[in-house]
């Protein structure tokens, strides 16, 4: 007993060592180029109970690109990092059905962890993921969720860049979940900045993927190195 | 599937006049009420597709857990219109082809098996009335051995209507449990067979239609065909090559329909987006940086998977072989009408006009397909490219078969009336010629 209790003093040690040695690695990714302009989506405002949701216009979200050329919505990550995924234990990412729209477009989580799907539409959903990777062991599925319907679960054991979750009854909704296999990623948001927090030292391949910019599986890849300060690395992806 | 296409145009030999049966005028508006019905289908079935929402109903054979003959009008939303409206109509083409079936064969058939093939009929629309996922599997099984089987007596049987029937039963079970199965199986390559098999069941009953019309009956009508004996082709030969021609244009067009139907369960919208040029040349680079860059630049609304170079080969190959069809619709058009030139008998006046028409609707077609193009595949345009193609399909059937019932040597009736044939044709060049007392065999080989 006394041993196990000094086992794992130790391990917590090792680890909080760990942890304070390690750094975030920062950045901001831009756009270079002129993408193409994004589309209104005028099912959704001919839709009977859709289109009461919204006064404006509501367009696709293909290039979400702020007035410096910030790029919202790109997957960065570690490649080839010995880490194990924390997916059961961490919280479960949420997205949400709002306005007949998916929130967020593009997320991340890792394998095992759970991910909730909510309604917040006064009227029916189906929610159907639609996972490549089936030999890993993720599986599609496709469910309904009534107006006010409890929240739906989702778990999937195998990494996979943007696995869709799409809507039928409302054929433009849709949203992509990154699934890691370990802690290190992020998404970024309107302004291009990224985060991927706790990183122990050492040489690395940072990958950068974007549905359209840079596709899935290649990705944009940059050679770093983080230090016990972390690293900064900020990222140009092309639109020809 | 093409086999049985096939076989179904070259069959050797058709139904004269059911045996034992008095013609029923009735019977033909059912089965072009039911031909109808299932082109509905088929249109539905497009805008389903082409609006993208084959999986807005995630359980079947149940509508969001209901009975789906009870599901609420008012949850029909968005694209849970169009899948559960397929559902419906298709499920009412199902009993169609059911009463269909049942009638040919009760006036084909006496006695015990009369009664029989009726209880087989109803057993089957109870057995479906069951929902249970068994016993559909049991029932799509079972409907692929009997349409064999009914293919089969059907060759043995060609006046007998009723084994049509059976297979046309049979085939709609299977296709009721396919679509169900890409639904729950979550197989896109289900859809495409799904697809395939919506047009050649809509072949078969078109074909039942002709086959029941009046029109036919007349034509192959001793009466008839004595009528129009010395007015048919001139030269077997050009005939002969005629008709294969006609069959390889319609069997052509059925693998274009099932390039189309490759194409529309990829779910990844247009793969080329200009016409007439692919990506402003006129072969396009697919090699994968170019179609990285194509991607790139694409923002569909609805059908997201991105494009691959499989998909822009594919489109490529849609539109040669639309080029293809419509060069040998218009050379059977030409053929059909220096053939049998001015000598037409009322049945070639019809292949003739028949030709026309399937000329125009390939002329239809191709501008369709452009349309769905420039139209960045539109709904209802895709859709009507669908239709279209099930019509032309099925017109390039029909001709066939009319065309292997006419032509000398290819039925019972033309076998019989070969030496009438003969003796008219005789009969007119000698006329033409002031007199002529050759060999009227010779005649007819000219």
């Amino acid at each position: 007993m006394k041993t196990t209790t000094h086992l794992a003093l130790l391990a917590a040690l090792a680890a909080g060592l760990q942890t304070a040695t390690a750094g975030d690695i920062t950045g901001t990714i831009t756009l270079k180029g002129t993408p193409p302009p994004e589309k209104p989506i005028t099912q959704l405002k001919d839709d009977v109970n859709c289109g009461k949701m919204h006064t404006e216009p509501v367009f696709t979200r293909f290039y979400v690109v702020g007035k410096a050329g910030e790029l919202a919505d790109v997957f960065v990550t570690l490649k080839g990092i010995s880490g194990k995924s924390t997916g059961p234990s961490a919280p479960p990412l949420v997205i949400d059905q709002k306005g007949c729209e998916y929130v967020p477009y593009v997320a991340a989580c890792q394998t095992g962890q759970k991910i909730v799907v909510k309604n917040s539409d006064p009227f029916l959903h189906n929610v159907h993921p639609t996972p490549v990777n089936t030999a890993g062991g993720n599986k599609e599925s496709n469910m309904a969720q009534m107006a006010g319907g409890a929240d739906l679960t989702f778990v999937f054991p195998a990494a996979e860049n943007f696995l869709r979750f799409k809507c039928d009854v409302h054929p433009w909704m849709f949203s992509y979940v990154n699934v890691v296999d370990h802690p290190y990623f992020d998404v970024t948001g309107k302004d291009g900045k990224f985060t991927i927090k706790n990183v122990p030292p050492g040489k690395y391949t940072l990958v950068a993927m974007h549905r359209r910019a840079a596709p899935a599986p290649a990705g944009f890849e940059k050679e770093i190195e983080v230090t016990a300060d972390g690293a900064k690395v900020d990222l140009v992806l092309d639109v020809k | 599937m093409a086999a049985a296409v096939l076989f179904f145009c070259t069959r050797p030999t058709f139904p004269v006049k059911p045996p034992g049966t008095t013609p029923s005028p009735w019977l033909n508006r059912f089965a072009v009420f039911t031909a109808l019905a299932t082109l509905t289908l088929l249109g539905m079935g497009g805008l389903v597709t082409s609006h993208g929402v084959g999986m807005a109903v995630p359980d079947w054979p149940n509508t969001y857990g209901y009975n789906m003959f009870l599901f609420p009008v008012s949850q029909w939303v968005g694209g849970i219109f169009y899948e559960h409206s397929h559902r419906l109509i298709g499920a009412f083409v199902g009993l169609l082809t059911a009463i269909l079936a049942a009638w040919l064969w009760m006036r084909e058939t006496r006695g015990r098996s009369r009664w029989l093939g009726l209880g087989a009929v109803i057993l089957v629309v109870v057995l479906l009335g069951i929902r249970k996922m068994p016993v559909y599997y049991t029932l799509a099984a079972a409907g692929v051995l009997v349409m064999g089987f009914g293919l089969y007596r059907y060759g043995r049987e060609a006046r007998q209507l009723r084994w049509l029937g059976v297979v046309a039963l049979a085939a709609v079970v299977v296709q009721g449990v396919l679509g169900g199965l890409r639904v729950v199986w979550f197989k896109n390559e289900i859809g495409i067979f799904h697809a395939t098999l919506a047009q050649l069941f809509f072949v078969l009953i078109c074909a039942i239609a002709l086959l029941t019309s009046r029109w036919w009956r007349v034509q192959t009508s001793s009466q008839g065909s004595q009528t129009s004996a010395g007015r048919g082709w001139l030269n077997p030969t050009a005939g002969s090559r005629l008709r294969w021609l006609a069959v390889g244009t319609t069997l052509l067009i059925l693998l274009q329909l099932m390039l189309g139907a490759t194409m529309r369960h990829q779910h990844a919208g247009l793969a080329i987006p200009d016409f007439p040029l692919a990506y402003g040349k006129l072969w396009p680079a697919m090699d994968a940086e170019s179609v990285m860059r194509y991607n790139q630049q694409r923002l569909e609304v609805t059908a997201l998977n991105p494009i691959t170079s499989f998909q822009i080969g594919l489109q490529m190959t849609h539109r040669i072989v639309a080029v293809a069809i419509l060069f040998c619709v218009a050379w059977v058009a030409w053929l059909t009408r220096r053939n049998a030139g001015n000598a037409l008998g009322v049945m070639g006046g019809s292949l003739r006009r028949l030709a026309q028409v399937w000329l125009a609707l390939m002329l239809v077609q191709a501008g369709l397909g452009a349309w769905t193009i420039w139209s960045n595949k539109a709904a209802d345009v895709a859709t009507a490219h669908v239709l279209v193609g099930a019509l032309s399909l099925v017109t390039g059937a029909l001709w066939c078969i009319i065309a292997f019932r006419r032509l000398p040597g290819t039925t019972d009736a033309a076998a019989a009336l070969s030496g009438q044939v003969r003796q008219t044709l005789a009969g007119d060049f000698a006329r033409s010629n002031g007199g002529f007392h050759g060999n009227p065999a010779t005649v007819t080989n000219h």
